[in-house]
């Protein structure tokens, strides 16, 4: 290592602006770890599964404007319309969609006798959904034709009619309710036993009301009806989502003109919206990022310039008594490196607290100890270039200001 | 005098003009973030509507049983029920009332080249015009008497008039929503109140609903609502033709109430209300009702994003940043005029003189950073304007934002200025011009 005694002195004739130096490393240390943590929350939750064939499946929304006396058959006619269409794999009219938005739920019961909910899911409807959206039956089996009814007659209040009594659950729920062995479980919904008869990988709600608890999800054998924000929902072949959504779309109004299509969609579009204000926020932090760090670079340069400038004669002599042009490149490398190990120090700790305020204030977990020496390479390597341009500078000063004043 | 230091100034920020850039580059850069995201803040946050928010009330009621699902937080539902909402409307009990819910539907044009398209609507009372201070332009809003006999009318947004009628006024004509006819009663200014308080399930920084609907009218006419439903109890009928008599939460209700001291004889109107409720064995939970104004309803709900604040948070950081990366640029600028500042004390510069030329200087860099902040806060306004949230495009400068914006630039980078012209003043003069 070089003399670091000359450069401590040195820099001790000139606290302030060391400290202030210091002072600005570190809080741009803790600011961009902490905002990195950041991006990378975001990016974790961007990333996370819907548990569907995203690739082809794509939606279409139809709204009656109308009254459709008999929908049992519309839907049935529908169905088999677009079942019909060429390339498409299979096709459902569902209630929702994972990261929809609009989600319905209900609370489940492991004991009928306690008023409060084990768990709040959200409840998928639609015939042949698990095959329509591409999810994957884990253990089980997928529903019987005959264990369906129709949303219509279950909401109708009529006692004659026989609710679906056999649910799916994902993964997820088997897991926090049933140890992982779901299979033959029952449980309460509507204070109606349901056997489960099916485990699904999991997949997600349409609307996070809670991030831990984005799987709570089952599956209930019911024929879904056109409103309520239904959607019908086609899994095209691999290729062919583009010209499947095309034609459901037409088919949709050409099967009844007092039917029009609220939306048409593909799946990677509800993905976009459902993200969209966190891919924002992504952004906007790894922007304020880099603004941090250039100005912090351009700061070094600054004081990095000026203290060559100030120190002219001081390394003249030292140029005249021997010093190479290296040499004056390293003292003022070394000087960099000093301070910058001073702000990081500062930083990390400063880190911690800023972190520590968001954990209080914003549920965040804790930082990660990987950032922080991630977080202090780049800071010294963000120093090492800042002021290797004034160090260059320092070490073309010539031997001879030696000689002059000042 | 100080005219004399404004050119001294100037003349010596013109002499280390990359240092000088630096440091009107940093001050803008951090004024900039920050009032980005402050009038971000200030928009998300503002009453939505100041001249009535004190006098405007949401009342709730706990009309569930013990088995619901949603209980939660000892609160009662964000909505209520068409049979407790109509009952509250109907006694009058406030100056003005208005049950309302959102709604979705298609417009079908006139012209058949148009193609259908989808607008949010409102279906609510005659009162909601009056008490809300919705500005009409063409015509008039309803009357209680056609709330009563379920007219097939309407009213609607600027947007939608120009959309349709080119903004002409369009009163009498027809407008065709959901498949049904709706003679246009009325006009609207343009009208967006923000956040979207009088209901929160759709976005709380949605824009106005285009279509309004009697709230008869609407059931009639099976317009689609957008919005909550919450049910309980078990095996009941719950369709959405027979919502009225369900045993769900779906409508909002909103009431005036002018005078004060008559807010505490509502809250117990509503108490009285749910007890009797209670003994009748409708309601089977405790009484539990609550009668929160707009800015204590918004409140609550917590409506101004977390990221709003984090993203305050972060701007604030990043001007510290930039302001003490500004104090060590201007210390090591002044410092370096130890020599001219010695020669001008020797001259018989008063130490207050120096100081108050040097922190001149320190103002001109802050002006500089002002307006350099200003061009950033409206270019970053403009980015945020480009993003997908509702609030979003809300966030525009005004006066009040932009003055602050500039005043927080000087008053900064004189602060910041302070510590650095300090410290050259404490030169000696002999000292320094010895070593000339």
């Amino acid at each position: 290592m070089l003399d670091i005694r000359p450069i401590l002195s040195t820099l001790h004739r000139h606290k302030v602006t060391a400290v202030l130096l210091v002072l600005e490393i570190a809080l741009t240390c803790a600011i961009v770890c902490n905002a990195i943590f950041l991006v990378r929350q975001r990016l974790d939750w961007m990333d996370i599964s819907s548990g569907i064939d995203e690739a082809n499946v794509v939606a279409v929304r139809p709204v009656n404007v109308k009254p459709t006396p008999d929908m049992h058959g519309r839907v049935q006619e529908t169905l088999a319309a677009l079942r019909d269409i060429p390339g498409v794999e299979q096709a459902t009219l569902t209630n929702q969609l994972p990261l929809g938005g609009e989600s319905w739920n209900s609370g489940l019961k492991l004991d009928r006798d306690v008023a409060q909910p084990a768990m709040h899911v959200t409840n998928y409807y639609g015939d042949d959904l698990i095959k329509t959206l591409g999810a994957r039956i884990v253990e089980g089996r997928d529903f019987n034709p005959g264990e369906y009814a129709w949303l219509d007659d279950i909401t109708s209040g009529r006692p004659d009619v026989v609710k679906p009594h056999v649910a799916i659950v994902t993964q997820f729920v088997a897991d926090r309710l049933f140890h992982g062995k779901a299979l033959g479980k029952t449980f309460y919904y509507d204070d109606i036993p349901m056997r489960i008869v099916g485990v699904i990988s999991n997949l997600a709600r349409p609307y996070a009301f809670d991030r831990t608890t984005m799987y709570g999800t089952i599956l209930l054998p019911v024929h879904m009806t056109e409103g309520l924000g239904a959607y019908y929902v086609l899994r095209a072949k691999p290729g062919q989502s583009d010209a499947v959504l095309k034609a459901a779309a037409t088919r949709l109004g050409s099967l009844d003109p007092n039917r029009i299509v609220m939306t048409k969609t593909h799946f990677s579009e509800v993905r976009d919206t459902f993200f969209a204000s966190d891919r924002a926020m992504a952004r906007l932090l790894v922007g304020v990022c880099i603004a941090l760090l250039v100005i912090t670079a351009l700061g070094i340069v600054g004081l990095g310039s000026f203290w060559v400038a100030q120190r002219r004669r001081q390394i003249g002599v030292r140029r005249a008594l021997g010093a190479t042009r290296g040499d004056v490149v390293r003292y003022f490398q070394t000087e960099n490196f000093l301070l910058a190990t001073m702000g990081i120090a500062l930083g990390m700790v400063l880190a911690y607290a800023i972190n520590i305020v968001l954990m209080v204030n914003y549920e965040l977990p804790r930082l990660p100890v990987v950032y922080l020496p991630v977080g202090a390479v780049a800071l010294w390597l963000l120093g090492q270039v800042a002021v290797y341009a004034p160090a260059r500078r320092a070490s073309h000063v010539p031997p001879v200001e030696a000689t002059r004043g000042n | 005098m100080f005219g004399y230091y404004l050119e001294l100034a100037l003349r010596s920020l013109k002499r280390s003009k990359a240092l000088t850039a630096l440091m009107v580059l940093a001050v803008a850069m951090g004024i900039g973030a920050c009032m980005t995201t402050l009038t971000v803040l200030y928009v998300v946050s503002g009453d939505p509507i100041p001249a009535q928010s004190s006098r405007l009330f949401y009342p709730q009621l706990e009309p569930r049983d013990e088995d619901n699902g949603f209980y939660d937080r000892g609160e009662p539902p964000l909505q209520l029920s068409w049979r407790d909402a109509m009952a509250l409307a109907n006694a009058k009990r406030a100056d003005r009332q208005a049950v309302m819910t959102g709604g979705m539907g298609p417009v079908q044009p006139a012209n058949s080249a148009q193609d259908p398209f989808f607008v949010h609507a409102r279906y609510t009372m005659a009162d909601f015009f009056p008490m809300f201070d919705v500005p009409v332009k063409y015509g008039h809003a309803w009357s209680a008497a056609e709330d009563q006999s379920r007219e097939r009318i309407a009213v609607i947004s600027a947007t939608l008039n120009d959309k349709l009628f080119h903004g002409e006024d369009s009163t009498g004509r027809t407008v065709r929503y959901n498949g049904a006819d709706l003679r246009i009663v009325g006009v609207l200014d343009p009208w967006r109140p923000h956040p979207h308080f009088y209901d929160l399930n759709y976005d709380s920084y949605a824009e106005s609903e285009d279509i309004y609907i009697p709230l008869g009218t609407a059931r009639d006419i099976r317009g689609q609502r957008a919005g909550s439903r919450d049910c309980w109890g078990k095996g009941g009928k719950v369709e959405e033709d027979s919502l009225e008599t369900a045993n769900c939460t779906w409508v909002q209700l909103w009431v005036e109430i002018d005078d004060p001291v008559k807010v505490a004889g509502y809250k117990a109107f509503l108490t009285h209300y749910s007890d009797e409720q209670r003994a009748t064995g409708q309601f089977r939970l405790p009484t539990n009702v609550r009668l929160r104004n707009v800015n204590e309803w918004l409140d609550f709900n917590q409506v101004v994003p977390k990221d709003v604040h984090i993203q305050v948070w972060l701007a604030l950081g990043f001007f510290v940043v930039c302001l003490v990366n500004t104090v060590g640029l201007m210390l090591a600028k002044f410092m370096r005029r130890s020599a001219e500042v010695g020669v001008r004390r020797a001259l018989g510069a008063s130490r207050g003189a120096v100081f108050a030329q040097l922190v001149t200087e320190a103002g001109i860099v802050g002006v500089a950073g002002g307006l350099g902040g200003v061009v950033l806060a409206l270019f970053g306004l403009w980015m945020v304007r480009k993003q997908p949230d509702a609030y979003a495009s809300l966030a525009h400068l005004d006066l009040t934002m932009l003055a602050a914006t500039i005043a927080m630039a000087i008053v900064a980078t004189v602060v910041a200025g302070l510590l650095p012209a300090w410290r050259a003043c404490q030169v000696t003069p002999a000292l320094q011009l010895k070593t000339q």
